[in-house]
C-alpha cells in the first residue's frame, strides 16, 4: 500500500467538515436524507417557538425550548459532520490529483512533423512523441517504442515500469512521467474522460449513486420515520382524551428519539467510507455497487500465474542426464548462477542450499557474466580459465553445445519432455560441449495463499484456479494451493463459461485480469479487478482497477466489501434497538405529571420529567459522533461463518443497542438533572 | 388443575399441527395424491359447472385480480341480501331490512372475515341472511385468506413466473378442508347440545308462569365454520358465551382446536412448501413463544382479579369472574380470549370489556401484533413478512446482501412491505385519534378515562387485524363507527394482501443464490431469537404510547 493513497485525517479534513456541515443544512439536500430531515423540519419549529413564544402561548418555556432546539440542530449538524467527514479524505484526495492533471504542453505528431499543441486540445486517436523527463499528456497506447515510466502520481508506487509497444504493457496513463527513453503514443480518451478524470469524480464522490442495498435500507428506515411520525401524531389527540395536553416541543423530543436518526446519519457516511477503504487499498472501484458485490461474491476465479503462484521461474529439482551425478549438474548450475540476479538464477542457489549441496563458488572468480537475451536464450559466465558455462532454453543449448562439436546426451529430451509435460519449465546445464543435466523450474505457490483460501472457505467463497497447464499440473499446484477446483488448459472463452456456469446456479463471480482477452470475462464477472499494468480494454471492462497490480488482492476486496455491509447491518441494528430505552425515558416523563403513577415505568430512575427528555435527546445526538469512528473504521471483521458472526454482531449490537442507551441515557441524567 | 386444563389443550394442539399441517400441504401442493379420489370428482364438476377449464398457474396479479373480483362478486350479492332480506324467504320472525351503514359494515365485516358485529344476530338478521350472507362468506373469506397465503408462500419458495391458479386453491380450500371440517365439527357440536333447526324462536312458559323468548334457529353449522374459519361471528350477540352456543366445556375445546389448528398448522405447510421442515418449525415456536406471553399475561391478570374489588373484601380466590361464565371459570375463559384474539377469530366466550387491564392488554397486544397465528393464513403472512424485514435488518451483518430463502431483499421488496408494514397502525391510529377528536366518535365512548380509549383502540385494532371481537361496551351502531371501521376492515386486509402477493411475485422470478456457509441462516434458534426480536421491536413499540395511556394507564391507577 502507497503512502500517499493514505490521506489521514488531517485538521484541514476536519475544519472542512465542520463547514460543509453548516452547508449541508439546506433543506433541498437534506430532503435526500428521509430521516434527518424530519428533524431538521422539527428544529425550524422548536427555533419558531422560541423565537415567537408569543404567537405559540410558550412564554414559560423557553428556556426548555431553546435547550430543545440547539440539540435538535446538533443532531443534525453531527450527521451532516459524518457525511463530510466521510467525503473528505475523498475530497483531499482529488486535489492532489488534479495538481498532476495541471495543463501541459503535448509534442502531437501531425504528418510526421512534431507540433506543440496543449494537453486539453489532444482528441482520440491524435498521436504524440513523449520523451525521457516529459509527462505523457493523456490517457494512450504505446505504438511504438519502449520505456519506463514513473506512474506514482496514480499508484503511490516509486518503482517505474516499463511500457512497451504491442502486448500486455501497452498502455500509459496521462499525468504520469517517462524517466527514460523516448515513446510514441495514441492517445484514446477525450479530455475530461481520462483515467485521472475518472479517478477524480469517483474519490470525490461527486457521482456517487445509492446502491441497491442502500436504497432497500433507506426505504425501510422512512418508512420506520413515517410510522413514528403517525405514532406521534396521533398522541397529542389521544391524550388529549385524558386531559393531557403535550407540547409540540416534547413530542417532537420523542418523535426524533425513535426515528432512526443513528443509521439515518451515519447510513451515508458507511458507504463512502467504505468506498474510500477500497481507494486506500489502492483498488479503484468504479461503483459502491460493486464494491457491495465483492461482500455478496460465492465464486472466485483466480488466474495460477501470478495470482496463485509467481510464475514457471522457481528451481525445483535437478535432473542429471547422460549418467552424470546430480553433485555435477548442481556445482554447474551453481556457478552459472553465481552472478546471475534473476529470480531464476536465485532460486538455482537457493535449491542447492536446500538439498544441501556443495559447490565452490571461487571457480567463478573473475569471470565474465553472460547476460539472457532474447537471441541467444541463455545465460552463463566466461570463467578465467576460459571454460564457459551456460543455462538456458533446451534447444538453445543444445544448438550451442552442438556448434562445439559436442554430443547430446540420449535421455535429454526424453527428461526435457516430462518436465515440459508437467507444466514447469526445463532449463539444459552446460559447461563448453557437455551437457551435464536440467534445471526443474517449476511454479511456486505464493507464502500465504493456503491460509487465504482456508477464510475464503469459511466465508463460504469457493475459489477456482484457471491455469494453461496441463491437468497433472493444474492439479499438482491447486491441491497445494488448496484451491477448491481448477480448470486446466483454458482459454480465455473457458473462463468466460465458466463464469456464465456459476452465474445460472445464482453465483456472484469475481475475477482478475490484465490482459485484453480477459476483457469480456471481465465484464461478465459481477466483480471484475483489471490490473493497472493491464491493457485499456481490460480496464474499461472491470468494474474494479488494482493500482498495484497484484491480482491477489481480490481476496481482502470480497472483506472490504463484507465490512461495509456488516458496518451498516450494526449500526441499523444498534439504532432501533435504541428505541426502548428512549421509550421508557421520554413516555412515563410525558405523562406522569397527569397520571402520577406512571412513575412505575420510569424504570431508569431519571431525575424529573424535563431532564428525563432531554437526557434522551442528547444521548440520542451525541451517539452520531461516537459512531462516527465506527462508521469510518467499519465494524471488525474475521473470516468466519456466516452464523458465528451473526451470533457475535447480534450480541455487540442488538443486545448492545438495548443496553447500552438504559447506561447512556442514566449517566446523561445525573448532569442534566443538576440544572433540571 | 386450572393450568392443567390449559397445558392439555396446548398438548391437543401440537400433536395436531403435523397431521393437519401435512394434509393441507397435500391439498395445495398439486402433486397427485389420495385425496384426489375422494374429492376430485365432485372438484371436476365445480370446475366444469364454473367454466374453469385450464388451472394453469397465474401471475401474481391475475391472482390478486381473481381473488378481488371474486370478493367484489360476493360483497354485491350479500349487500343486496341484506337491504331485502324481509322480502327473502327463511324469515319465520320476520325480521326487517338492515340500514344501509349497517348494511356496509357488515358486509365489509364478513367478506374481509372480520365478524366485528354492530348487529345482533337474534333481531338483526333473517335465517335466510344468517346462512347465504354470513356463513357464506364465512367460508369464502376464510377460503380466500387460505387461500392467498398459499400462493404467498409458492412465491417465496419456488422459481418460475406463477404462484397458482386462484380459483382452483379457492375451490379445493372449500371442498377438502373448510366443508368437510364444517360438517365433522357441526356433527360433534350437535351431539354436545347445540341446536340446528330453522324452527322460528320459541315461546315458552317459565316455571315462574312468566313468557319467555328463546331465540334458536342453525347454530351448530354456523359454529363450526365460524371457529374453523376463524371468522367469529356469532348468531347471538353475545357469541360463544350463549349456551347455545357453546353449551359446556367440551364444546369450548372442540372450539378452540378448531379455530387454532389450522394457523397453528399453516407453519409447518410453510416449512414442507420450503423443503424444510426447520424453516416451519422455527416460525411456530416464534408464534407459540408470542403466544405463552401473551396467554400468561391474561392468565395471571385475571386470576390475580382486581385489587380495587379484591380490596373491597370481596373474594377473590376465583380470579376476577366478571364477564365470564362460570361453566368456563378462568383457564376456559383466558384461553379462550388469547386464541381468540391471537387466530383472529373474534370469536368470545366472555366479555373483554370486563376483563382486567392487562388482560385486556393481553388481547389487544395479540391484535396489534397479528402475527401470533393469526388467522386464515394472514398471520403466517405476516409473521413471514417480520422475518424477511428480520432478514434485512441483521442480514447485513454476515456481510452479504440480505437474502431469504436464497432470494435478495432487494428495493422492490422493501416498498412493498413498507406499505404493508406503515397500513397496520395507520389503519389504528389515525382512526383512533380521529375518533377522540370528534364529538360522533366520542359519543360512543361508555367509559371515561383509561379505559374508553382501550375501548375506542380495541375497536380499531379488532379491525385493522381482522379479528371482529368487540371489547363491546362501545355504544357502535352509528353511521361513524359502521363507516370508519367498516374502512378500516376493508384496508387492513386488502392493501396487506395485495403489497404481500406483490412480494410473493417479486420474489418467485427472482434467481436463487445458493447457500453456502456464509449465507444467513432461517432455519436456526438465532433466527428464531431475531424473528420474536423484529415483531417486538417493530411491530409492539409503534404501539406503546397509546397503550401506557390505555391499559397501562388504567393498571397503574388501579394500584
Amino acid at each position: 500500500m502507497s503512502a500517499n493513497r493514505k490521506t489521514m485525517l488531517s485538521s484541514a479534513i476536519i475544519s472542512r467538515a465542520v463547514k460543509d456541515s453548516f452547508i449541508k443544512l439546506n433543506p433541498v439536500s437534506m430532503m435526500k436524507n428521509p430521516v434527518m430531515f424530519v428533524v431538521e423540519v422539527g428544529t425550524v419549529v422548536v427555533l419558531m417557538m422560541t423565537l415567537f413564544p408569543g404567537y405559540f402561548q410558550t412564554q414559560d418555556q423557553i428556556g426548555f425550548n431553546l435547550t430543545v432546539f440547539f440539540i435538535l440542530l446538533f443532531t443534525v449538524l453531527f450527521a451532516n459532520f459524518a457525511e463530510a467527514l466521510a467525503e473528505g479524505r475523498g475530497k483531499a484526495q482529488a486535489d492532489s490529483l488534479k495538481n498532476s492533471k495541471k495543463e501541459i504542453n503535448a509534442n502531437k505528431v501531425v504528418g510526421g512533423v512534431i507540433k506543440i499543441v496543449p494537453s486539453t486540445e489532444l482528441r482520440k486517436g491524435d498521436i504524440v512523441s513523449v520523451s525521457q523527463g516529459e509527462m505523457i499528456p493523456g490517457d494512450g497506447e504505446v505504438i511504438e517504442g519502449l520505456a519506463s515510466v514513473d506512474e506514482s502520481a496514480i499508484t503511490g508506487e516509486s518503482a517505474p515500469v516499463i511500457k512497451e509497444a504491442g502486448g500486455d504493457f501497452s498502455s500509459v496513463t496521462g499525468g504520469t512521467r517517462v524517466v527514460s527513453d523516448k515513446i510514441t503514443v495514441r492517445i484514446t480518451s477525450d479530455p475530461g474522460e481520462s483515467f485521472i478524470d475518472r479517478m477524480i469524480s469517483l474519490v470525490e464522490g461527486a457521482k456517487r449513486q445509492k446502491t441497491p442495498n442502500e436504497l432497500a435500507l433507506n426505504t425501510l428506515l422512512t418508512s420506520l420515520t413515517i410510522i413514528f411520525l403517525i405514532v406521534v401524531v396521533t398522541l397529542g389527540p389521544i391524550a388529549g382524551y385524558l386531559n393531557i395536553e403535550l407540547q409540540i416541543p416534547v413530542l417532537i423530543a420523542l418523535l426524533v428519539c425513535l426515528i432512526p436518526t443513528t443509521i439515518g446519519g451515519l447510513l451515508s457516511a458507511i458507504g463512502i467510507a467504505g468506498m474510500d477503504r477500497v481507494t486506500q487499498f489502492n483498488v479503484l472501484a468504479m461503483s459502491g455497487k460493486a464494491v457491495e458485490a465483492a461482500g455478496d461474491i460465492n465464486t472466485m476465479i483466480l488466474d495460477k500465474t501470478g495470482t496463485i503462484t509467481y510464475g514457471n521461474r522457481m528451481a525445483s529439482e535437478f535432473v542429471p542426464v547422460g549418467g552424470e551425478a546430480l553433485q555435477t549438474v548442481g556445482e554447474w548450475a551453481a556457478i552459472s548462477s553465481v552472478r546471475d540476479e534473476t529470480p531464476e538464477g536465485r532460486s538455482v542457489l537457493e535449491l542447492m542450499k536446500k538439498q544441501s549441496l556443495a559447490y565452490d563458488g571461487s571457480v567463478a572468480t573473475g569471470a565474465e557474466f553472460i547476460e539472457f537475451k532474447a537471441e541467444t536464450r541463455m545465460s552463463g559466465v566466461d570463467l578465467q580459465d576460459g571454460r564457459k558455462v551456460r543455462k538456458g532454453a533446451v534447444d538453445a543449448v543444445k544448438k550451442w553445445v552442438t556448434a562445439q562439436g559436442g554430443n547430446i546426451p540420449a535421455d535429454l529430451d526424453a527428461s526435457s519432455d516430462s518436465i515440459a509435460r508437467e507444466g514447469g519449465t526445463p532449463l539444459a546445464v552446460a559447461m563448453d560441449n557437455r551437457i551435464y543435466g536440467l534445471i526443474y523450474l517449476k511454479d511456486t505457490v505464493k507464502p500465504g495463499m493456503r491460509d487465504r483460501f482456508d477464510q475464503l472457505r469459511q466465508m463460504g467463497i469457493k475459489t477456482i484456479m484457471c491455469t494453461g497447464d496441463n491437468p497433472l499440473t493444474a492439479a499438482t499446484i491447486a491441491r497445494e494451493a488448496g484451491v477448491d477446483d481448477f480448470v486446466a488448459e483454458s482459454k480465455p472463452e473457458d473462463k468466460i463459461a465458466l463464469i456464465r456456469r456459476e452465474q445460472a446456479e445464482g453465483k456472484l463471480v469475481a475475477m482478475t485480469g490484465d490482459g485484453t482477452n480477459d476483457a469480456p470475462a471481465l465484464a461478465q464477472a459481477d466483480v471484475g479487478l483489471a490490473m493497472n499494468s493491464g491493457t485499456i480494454a481490460a480496464k474499461e471492462a472491470a468494474n474494479m482497477v488494482d493500482l498495484d497490480s497484484d491480482p491477489s488482492k481480490i481476496i481482502e476486496v470480497v472483506s472490504i466489501g463484507k465490512q461495509l455491509l456488516m458496518t451498516r447491518g450494526a449500526l441499523t441494528t444498534f439504532s432501533i434497538a435504541n428505541d426502548i430505552a428512549k421509550y421508557f425515558a421520554i413516555i412515563p416523563a410525558m405523562f406522569i405529571l397527569a397520571i402520577p403513577e406512571m412513575s412505575a415505568l420510569n424504570v431508569m430512575g431519571l431525575g424529573s420529567p424535563l431532564s428525563a427528555i432531554l437526557s434522551a435527546l442528547i444521548f440520542n445526538a451525541i451517539i452520531i459522533p461516537l459512531l462516527i469512528p465506527l462508521a469510518m473504521k467499519g465494524v471488525a471483521y474475521k473470516p468466519m461463518s456466516a452464523s458465528k458472526l451473526l451470533g457475535r454482531n447480534i450480541v455487540i449490537y442488538g443486545l448492545g443497542g438495548v443496553i447500552v442507551p438504559f447506561i447512556g441515557i442514566k449517566l446523561i441524567d445525573l448532569v442534566v438533572h443538576l440544572w433540571v | 388443575m386450572g393450568i392443567l386444563q390449559i397445558v392439555i389443550v396446548l398438548a391437543v394442539l401440537v400433536a395436531l399441527v403435523k397431521p393437519v399441517g401435512n394434509y393441507v400441504y397435500h391439498v395445495f401442493s398439486n402433486e397427485p395424491n389420495r385425496q384426489d379420489r375422494i374429492f376430485g370428482p365432485f372438484e371436476r364438476l365445480i370446475y366444469f359447472l364454473i367454466g374453469l377449464k385450464s388451472r394453469a398457474g397465474m401471475t401474481w396479479k391475475k391472482y390478486a385480480l381473481s381473488f378481488l373480483l371474486t370478493n367484489i362478486v360476493l360483497v354485491a350479492v350479500g349487500y343486496v341480501i341484506l337491504r331485502v332480506q324481509q322480502y327473502l324467504p327463511l324469515n319465520p320472525n320476520g325480521i326487517g331490512n338492515m340500514e344501509q351503514t349497517l348494511s356496509f359494515n357488515t358486509i365489509i365485516s364478513f367478506i374481509t372475515n372480520t365478524n366485528l358485529q354492530d348487529y345482533s344476530g337474534e333481531t338483526g338478521l333473517s335465517y335466510f341472511s344468517q346462512m347465504v350472507v354470513i356463513m357464506m362468506m364465512m367460508f369464502t373469506s376464510a377460503a380466500t385468506g387460505f387461500s392467498v397465503a398459499i400462493a404467498f408462500v409458492r412465491g417465496i419458495t419456488s422459481k418460475g413466473e406463477t404462484i397458482g391458479n386462484f380459483f382452483e386453491d379457492f375451490v379445493k380450500a372449500h371442498t377438502r378442508i373448510f366443508l368437510p371440517a364444517s360438517v365433522l365439527v357441526t356433527l360433534l357440536l350437535v351431539a354436545l347440545q347445540v341446536p340446528q333447526t330453522l324452527d322460528p324462536t320459541l315461546t315458552v312458559t317459565t316455571l315462574e308462569g312468566a313468557v319467555q323468548s328463546i331465540a334458536i334457529g342453525p347454530v351448530a353449522a354456523l359454529e363450526s365454520i365460524k371457529h374453523i374459519g376463524t371468522n367469529g361471528g356469532g348468531f347471538f350477540g353475545v357469541n360463544s358465551a350463549h349456551p347455545f352456543e357453546n353449551p359446556s366445556p367440551l364444546t369450548n375445546v372442540i372450539e378452540i382446536l378448531s379455530m387454532w389448528a389450522l394457523p397453528a398448522s399453516l407453519p409447518y405447510v410453510y416449512g414442507r412448501f420450503a423443503k424444510n421442515r426447520k424453516q416451519g418449525w422455527v416460525i411456530f415456536s416464534a408464534m407459540m413463544t408470542l403466544f405463552l406471553l401473551f396467554l400468561s399475561l391474561i392468565h395471571f391478570s385475571e386470576l390475580r382479579g382486581n385489587p380495587a374489588i379484591n380490596a373491597m373484601g370481596i373474594d377473590a380466590s376465583q380470579g376476577s369472574m366478571e364477564g365470564k361464565e362460570v361453566r368456563f371459570g378462568i383457564p376456559q375463559s383466558t384461553l379462550f380470549t388469547a386464541v381468540t384474539t391471537a387466530a383472529t377469530t373474534g370469536t368470545v366466550n366472555n366479555m373483554h370489556d370486563t376483563l382486567t387491564p392487562l388482560g385486556g392488554l393481553g388481547a389487544l397486544g395479540e391484535m396489534m401484533l397479528n402475527v401470533v397465528f393469526g388467522g386464515k393464513g394472514v398471520g403466517l403472512i405476516n409473521m413471514l413478512m417480520y422475518a424477511i424485514l428480520g432478514v434485512f435488518l441483521c442480514g447485513l451483518m454476515v456481510g452479504r446482501t440480505p437474502e431469504f430463502l436464497g432470494r435478495k431483499i432487494e428495493p422492490r421488496e422493501m416498498k412493498l412491505i413498507a406499505v404493508a408494514i406503515l397500513a397496520h397502525p395507520f389503519l389504528i391510529l389515525v382512526p383512533t385519534a380521529i375518533a377522540f377528536m370528534t364529538d360522533l366518535g366520542r359519543g360512543a365512548i361508555t367509559n371515561p378515562g383509561a379505559h374508553g380509549i382501550s375501548q375506542v383502540l380495541y375497536q380499531y385494532v379488532s379491525s385493522a387485524a381482522n379479528n371482529g371481537s368487540g371489547f363491546e361496551g362501545l355504544a357502535d351502531n352509528t353511521p361513524f363507527w359502521n363507516i370508519s371501521t367498516g374502512l378500516v376492515m376493508l384496508f387492513g386486509r386488502y392493501i396487506f394482501m395485495i403489497a404481500m402477493l406483490a412480494v410473493a411475485g417479486s420474489l418467485v422470478r427472482k434467481q436463487w443464490v445458493p447457500e453456502t456457509v456464509g449465507t444467513f441462516r432461517t432455519d436456526n434458534k438465532l433466527f428464531y431469537g431475531i424473528l420474536i426480536g423484529t415483531v417486538l421491536i417493530i411491530g409492539a413499540l409503534t404501539f406503546l404510547p397509546a397503550i401506557v395511556l390505555g391499559p397501562i394507564a388504567e393498571h397503574l391507577k388501579l394500584g
